[in-house]
């Protein structure tokens, strides 16, 4: 099953290493990971997705909390949350393609942020399987390029993680 | 009142204010600065090793005999990566150390500079934590934060990485140690959990066939007398992981041996069909439970461990408690005083009596002959050796193991009676550790009798250090069970590989050892009759040799094997006993 684990951890060199450093020795998987600054600027947030069962994803918060550096984890599924994922995508865009690609872009709500005469740069945002779909949509003939930022995700409602 | 320091200066204050004694360690040009601010004072001391391996196993030895941290410096880039398997070895028995290392001057880092390594990188899988200096005016909060790190919570080794310009003696800041750091994210649990206990409580009392089973954490976090206390008080049989031996008397009635690969029979066959497991400080290694697939199936399993996720990593824990072992068994000792003087008739007698009988019969048909005699014009067999050494120390020295056949026959016939008597590397298995580790041992007790079994293999990877022994004045008893073989590889070879011994025999090869501790200035003995096998243990530790090393090399039977083993795939209750039983056997592990 996915997950999606958030973590506040001491915004220090070094770190983030060891996140990564315990997932590759213990043999967890990471499928997206991002890391910035909050608004506290003494620490991170990292926002990471894997793969596992219950079990497993106990033992991954368990070891995240080990570490010395980390403050908080949570693992977002275990409750309401919102997940998001932006991608900046390059795609191929000649003749009749120009305007199916326009179509598709409004559809699923992103932006053409840049143009050339045979080229769109489209950004769009959504959960991963949104952007999924969208890719599904236009069809790996036309795409160029593709960078994805991996999840971000928060919690519903009132509930906050902080330090 | 603060001071103004340089940094070299400031890091060996702050260890003096730590209440540091020894620092063992090895000097190089990036730990110059510091090895000078050494030299200039006198309250800690610094012990000068052969190897930096032996540094760590040295504080390793010294933080287990002493509960308190080792410590140890070693200089950049070959120091620092010699010092790592003495680092993983702590690593995994959770042993508390703090080890400096020199590092490149700040400007200097990344550019493959001369006896440059990642210190940081190269240890991160193995340190609880690790830090590195950035300027001088952070050593004091660096020293007292690794300090606290490495001997709170589940203790390990912490690394502190010290580029030499942070301790320039032409570069000086004010110096103050704290009294103690708060870090928010680092607040390890200390009480355990009172619902959780209560239904422990209920648990044990109302359980038919329970078995304490204990481990390192018993011994390493200060239990061993409450569990004890709650033992006697519930008459329930105890067992001991690798790690645990002494944190239950070896000689109690009560005590039924360690468990595992190499445990008693009543222990293991106890274990299996135990309908309740009151595990202590212990982590469910695969060395214990065999196929955790079938481990223990009728148990309730109540866990107790400083390490949340040590609980359930392996085996899922019915009732997980969370807290400093010593806090939880004090407070759980409490509760079942209170719980049998309200119901004294609250255990089931009847049951336990039974119980008992079972254990009593399995101890009666499998157990272990603690009266094996040498006899003349016989082999040596290993485990007479230990049992002679036994009644020669009187059951009370230290005793330190190297690792192979040895390592167990010194663990199923030694019986511990007390805590942090017995140094062994349970979780690494490093071949090597023997002698350092009983040197760390000697000099944190410098009047007790401290003895090092070992393996003529494990006794050669850091025989350097009998140079150390002298210049230091250690007199550590060192007892070789020399079956001319990398005994334990050669078993599993006789076991699962048809007898091809690939690379584990040598006896053409083998240095006469009398002779080497005699080079080294020390005293030598071999034996290989049977007959003066105990006059040499008893001369071994007489009173004549008390300030000597003795080296006693006791030529052993070359083809005996470590028994009971488990069979591979099993579930505890699965054992080979002796050759006739595993020459049926299939693969093992
Ligand atoms: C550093 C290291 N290398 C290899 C091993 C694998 N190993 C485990 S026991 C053993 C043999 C040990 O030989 P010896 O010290 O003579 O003890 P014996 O088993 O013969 O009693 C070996 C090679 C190890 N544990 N540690
Ligand atoms: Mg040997």
């Amino acid at each position: 099953m996915r997950r999606i684990i958030a973590v506040l951890l001491e915004n220090e060199s070094g770190a983030l290493s060891r996140v990564i450093g315990l997932f590759a020795q213990r043999g967890y998987n990471i499928e997206t990971l991002t890391v910035a600054p909050t608004e506290d600027e003494t620490l991170s947030r990292l926002t990471l997705t894997t793969s596992g069962d219950d079990n497993k994803t106990e033992q991954i918060v368990k070891h995240l909390n080990r570490l010395i550096e980390v403050v908080k984890v949570q693992d977002l599924c275990e409750a309401d949350h919102v997940e998001r994922e932006l991608m900046l995508i390059k795609v191929r865009a000649e003749g009749a393609d120009r305007a199916e690609v326009k179509r598709t872009v409004a559809i699923f709500r992103g932006q053409i942020i840049d143009v050339t005469t045979n080229a769109y740069t489209l950004q769009l945002t959504g959960t991963s399987e949104k952007l999924d779909a969208f890719l599904g949509a236009i069809g790996s003939g036309l795409v160029l390029e593709v960078v994805r930022s991996g999840v971000s995700g928060i919690g519903r409602g009132d509930k906050i993680l902080s330090a | 009142m603060s001071e103004v320091l340089s940094g070299g200066d400031m890091l060996v204050r702050a260890l003096q204010d730590e209440g540091v004694e020894y620092l063992f360690g090895y000097p190089g040009g990036a730990a110059l600065h510091i090895y000078d601010a050494i030299f200039r004072q006198q309250k800690v001391e610094h012990i000068l090793v052969r190897h930096e391996q032996a540094a760590t196993h040295m504080a390793d030895g010294y933080a287990r005999a002493t509960g308190k941290p080792g410590v140890v410096l070693v200089t950049s880039g070959p120091g620092a990566t010699n010092a790592v398997t003495g680092i993983a070895t702590a690593y995994m028995d959770s042993i508390p150390m703090v080890v400096i290392s020199g590092q490149v001057p700040s400007d200097q880092i990344g550019t493959d500079a001369f006896q440059e390594t990642d210190m940081l990188g190269v240890s991160r899988p193995v340190v609880k934590h690790s830090f590195l200096v950035r300027d001088c005016g952070e050593i004091a909060e660096v020293v007292k934060k690794a300090f606290h790190i490495a001997t709170t919570g589940r203790p390990g080794p912490v690394v502190i990485d010290v580029p030499k310009d942070t301790t320039d003696p032409a570069v000086t800041a004010e110096y103050s140690y704290p009294d103690s750091v708060e870090m928010r994210s680092y607040k390890p649990a200390v009480r355990g959990n009172g619902r959780q206990l209560r239904k422990a409580v209920e648990k044990l009392l109302s359980s038919k066939r329970p078995m304490i089973y204990s481990g390192g954490g018993v011994v390493q976090g200060n239990g061993a007398s409450r569990l004890t206390s709650i033992a006697r008080r519930l008459g329930f049989p105890v067992t001991n992981t690798l790690m645990g031996l002494g944190g239950f008397p070896g000689d109690d009635p009560q005590f039924v041996g360690m468990l595992g690969m190499h445990g008693t029979y009543e222990a293991n066959m106890g274990m299996h069909h135990a309908d309740l497991i009151l595990a202590i400080g212990a982590r469910f290694d695969d060395r214990v439970t065999n196929n955790p697939a079938k481990f223990c199936p009728d148990a309730t399993i109540v866990h107790i461990d400083a390490d949340p996720a040590s609980i359930s990593k392996i085996i899922s824990a019915d009732i997980p408690i969370v807290g400093q072992v010593a806090n939880v068994l004090t407070e759980l000792d409490k509760m079942l005083e209170t719980a049998l003087e309200n119901q004294p008739d609250a255990l089931d007698k009847d049951a336990h009596k039974a119980w008992w009988e079972r254990i009593e019969q399995w101890r009666a048909a499998h157990g272990l002959n603690h009266d094996m005699r040498p006899e003349a014009g016989k082999p040596i067999l290993p485990q007479m050796v230990i049992q002679s050494l036994y009644r020669a120390t009187g059951g009370d020295a230290i005793v330190t193991s190297d690792v192979g056949q040895h390592q167990m026959f010194a663990a199923q016939y030694y019986k511990f009676s007390q805590p942090r008597r017995w140094v062994n590397s349970g979780g690494l298995g490093t071949m090597g550790f023997g002698l350092p580790s009983a040197m760390g041992a000697q000099f944190a007790y410098p009047n007790e009798t401290v003895a090092c079994v070992t393996g003529e293999g494990s006794f050669m990877m850091n025989m350097q250090e009998l140079s150390t022994c002298l210049q230091y004045g250690l007199p550590i008893k060192i007892v070789c069970l020399n079956n001319q073989a990398l005994g334990m590889v050669k078993q599993w070879q006789d076991m699962q590989y048809g007898g091809r011994h690939s690379s584990s025999t040598y006896a053409d090869s083998l240095p006469d050892f009398k002779t080497i501790a005699e080079s080294f200035g020390h005293v030598g003995f071999r034996i290989d009759k049977a007959e003066d096998l105990e006059g040499a243990m008893r001369e071994t530790f007489s009173a004549e040799l008390k300030k000597r090393v003795v080296f006693l090399d006791v030529w052993v039977d070359s083809n005996e094997h470590v028994y009971p083993m488990s069979i591979k795939g099993g579930s505890m209750q699965d054992m080979y006993l002796n050759k006739i039983t595993d020459s049926q056997a299939g693969d093992y592990m």
